[in-house]
């Protein structure tokens, strides 16, 4: 188990990166505390991947430095960083069977039969494949081989960390709840420390205690679900966290107030911010009234998802969502929407600007 | 399930069958009706039964041809095989080393089989052949055409050089069809180049090994052309190999009647080693599926 630190760590696929778009990774500093369960959220192609191959040392960074406990192991092959990583898609021994699938790792670091034997045995049983550990691997479903890939992540209990590359992705769903209960208890047994890559938000969010947000190359948020939810430092977090995502409305900042289209917002602080800027309004905190103040709008279809109703609606040409809780009626002749003041985010050039005075 | 009877169906694979009946039936019927019969020429046959059939069984002649024939194929197979793997997993894996790799690896397979048999028929004559030359400057007592271990060796060389590319073409394309996750789970995994290579590459190679080994085994029990040119069968019948001693005897020696037996049991011979190929790679495939 270790603290690990990232030191300006960028990295480009090209051998002579000139401008900034050619790096996959954008510079980063970052510390993953010690036994603590991170999520890596982003979408495609956004660089999770890179990072975590380099914290693995499958990938050695074009600039910075990469510290496990204080110690520089850049440079260090993967044998020596002692980290386990389950990749994307599965990934067995064919010709062996389940139980020497899982006997792998430990076999190849001299551990002692006896030891190995309890630890695939405990294993095994935690996947759910202790009828099958006799089994050769190849005939196996694809879910049963990504079990197995994650079996031999776990079944090292010294690691250092813990990387997981969308190990999802290939399993069906009630496996998948059932899988990522596993990893989480056995976070809490052993305390590894754990980033969990993935682009499903229900996933990152259930799973870690912090949720790093990825974009383009770049870490646009690291914070707690709620801080993700409440406060998103980019546009994107506010789009991509969040069923339906965030609103954005085109708006001039004029100190405590903002005009949206003809209307005034009061935005409950003073901000000063120049630039495109905007207003995101989750759509928990849009309110919907008939007449009266606020902005103009037109309900174009109601969605009820059970728990709450998503009302889809049209400003100013604009799709907007709004979600209404259970057992709460929608105004008749709805034709003004407005926002909850603790709702209001508002960006520059899609970065998150905090009200004058205001810490967060 | 009711099925349609319908016979008029059956015109419809007649053009198949004519096609079949004309390439192969046919030519292959000629063959069993010489196998059968003896001539004294002037185009009179008489039946002979099993003669021929009979006669070839005893013959030393069809034996050792085999043996010889038997030892060569095992031979080249235990070379180009292993080679072939190793220098599949020593080829460039992208960009323009690896495009000219494939290229030049492929120049051996597109040379004609007797100009394969004229170039190293020269290039080992201790008079003009550069090879041959060189060896017997350094002092090696090298002679192909008359010592029958070089024979021997010069065939076999000829042989791996010909053919191992197809062997490390079939391999390179096995192991590039490995992802990358596979190499990195293994280095997760601390496995070592020995286990990733027993582990990982061979059981993903396995299938088109063993297309490898059918067609160079089928390939190498058939030569003729290239032996033929170099060493026309000798020192003696030193590398007279099965096709080359058909040949001599039906179209040498212009016996058809024992050359038709032969060449049918040839032909079985070849179909049921094949057949037993087929049959182990496919109860491998199902045994390794369970």
């Amino acid at each position: 188990m270790a603290k690990i630190t990232l030191e300006n760590l960028a990295h480009s696929y090209l051998p002579d990166p000139k401008s900034e778009n050619d790096f996959a990774l954008k510079e980063l500093n970052h510390d993953w505390a010690d036994g603590e369960a991170y999520a890596l959220l982003g979408s495609s192609g956004c660089g999770k991947s890179t990072l975590l191959n380099i914290i693995s040392g499958l990938l050695i960074p074009s600039q910075g430095r990469v510290l496990f406990d204080g110690t520089d192991v850049t440079m260090s092959p993967t044998a020596d960083r002692n980290i386990a990583q389950v990749f994307q898609f599965p990934v067995v021994y064919d010709t062996m069977t389940v139980r020497q699938n899982l006997a792998f790792p430990l076999k190849n670091r001299g551990m002692d039969a006896a030891e190995i034997k309890r630890r695939v045995q405990r294993v095994g049983k935690m996947i759910d494949m202790e009828a099958e550990l006799d089994h050769k691997a190849r005939g196996l479903t694809a879910d049963a081989k990504q079990k197995i890939s994650l079996g031999r992540g776990m079944v090292r209990e010294d690691v250092n960390a813990l990387l997981f590359d969308e190990p999802l992705t290939v399993i069906d769903p009630h496996m998948k709840w059932e899988l990522r209960t596993q990893l989480k208890q056995l976070h809490q047994d052993f305390g590894h420390t754990m980033i969990y890559v993935t682009h499903d938000q229900t996933e990152a969010l259930t799973f870690a205690d912090k949720v790093v947000v990825m974009y383009d190359g770049r870490v646009v948020q690291i914070g707690t679900p709620q801080d993700l939810f409440e406060r998103p430092a980019h546009t994107f977090v506010g789009y991509f966290i969040g069923s339906p995502g965030m609103n954005l409305f085109d708006a001039t900042i004029e100190g405590a107030t903002a005009r949206v289209g003809d209307t005034t917002v009061d935005l409950g602080g003073t901000y000063v911010a120049s630039g495109k800027t905007q207003l995101g309004v989750r759509p928990e905190f849009i309110r919907l009234s008939a007449g009266g103040a606020g902005i103009p709008a037109q309900i174009n279809r109601v969605e009820d998802v059970g728990r709450h109703k998503i009302v889809r609606l049209n400003v100013e040409g604009r799709e907007t969502n709004a979600v209404i809780g259970e057992g709460v009626d929608i105004p008749a002749g709805t034709d003004r929407i407005s926002f909850a003041p603790e709702g209001i985010n508002v960006y520059a050039n899609d970065w998150r600007v905090s009200a004058k005075g205001d810490a967060a | 399930m009711n099925k349609t009877v319908n016979q008029k169906a059956w015109f419809l694979v007649l053009p198949v069958l004519i096609l079949v009946a004309f390439s192969a039936v046919i030519p292959l019927m000629t063959v069993v009706n010489y196998s059968v019969q003896d001539t004294f020429g002037n185009n009179q046959f008489f039946w002979a039964g099993l003669d021929w059939f009979d006669d070839m069984l005893h013959s030393d002649r069809m034996w050792n041809a085999l043996g010889r024939q038997l030892m060569f194929s095992c031979i080249i197979l235990a070379i180009e095989v292993p080679l072939g793997i190793y220098v599949a997993l020593h080829m460039p894996k992208k960009g323009f080393w690896s495009s000219f790799c494939l290229v030049l690896m492929s120049l051996p397979l597109l040379i004609p089989w007797n100009v394969v048999g004229t170039i190293w028929q020269i290039f080992g004559r201790v008079d003009i052949g550069l090879l041959g030359y060189a060896l017997d400057a350094l002092g090696v007592d090298y002679n192909y055409t008359q010592d029958t271990m070089d024979a021997w060796i010069t065939v076999i060389v000829m042989d791996v050089w010909h053919w191992t590319s197809l062997v490390a073409l079939l391999a390179y394309a096995g192991l590039r069809s490995i992802p990358d996750a596979y190499y990195q789970a293994a280095k997760i995994d601390q496995a070592s180049r020995w286990a990733v290579f027993r582990y990982i590459e061979l059981p993903k190679m396995a299938g088109v090994l063993m297309i490898a080994i059918l067609l160079r085994f089928m390939d190498s029990f058939m030569i003729y052309t290239e032996p033929f040119v170099l060493t026309g069968g000798g020192p003696g019948n030193a590398t007279t190999f099965l096709s080359i001693d058909l040949v001599k005897m039906a179209l040498g020696q212009f016996d058809l009647g024992p050359a038709a037996a032969f060449s049918l049991m040839y032909f079985l011979t070849i179909m049921a080693i094949s057949w037993v190929f087929y049959t182990v790679m496919t109860t491998i495939d199902k045994r390794d599926g369970k």
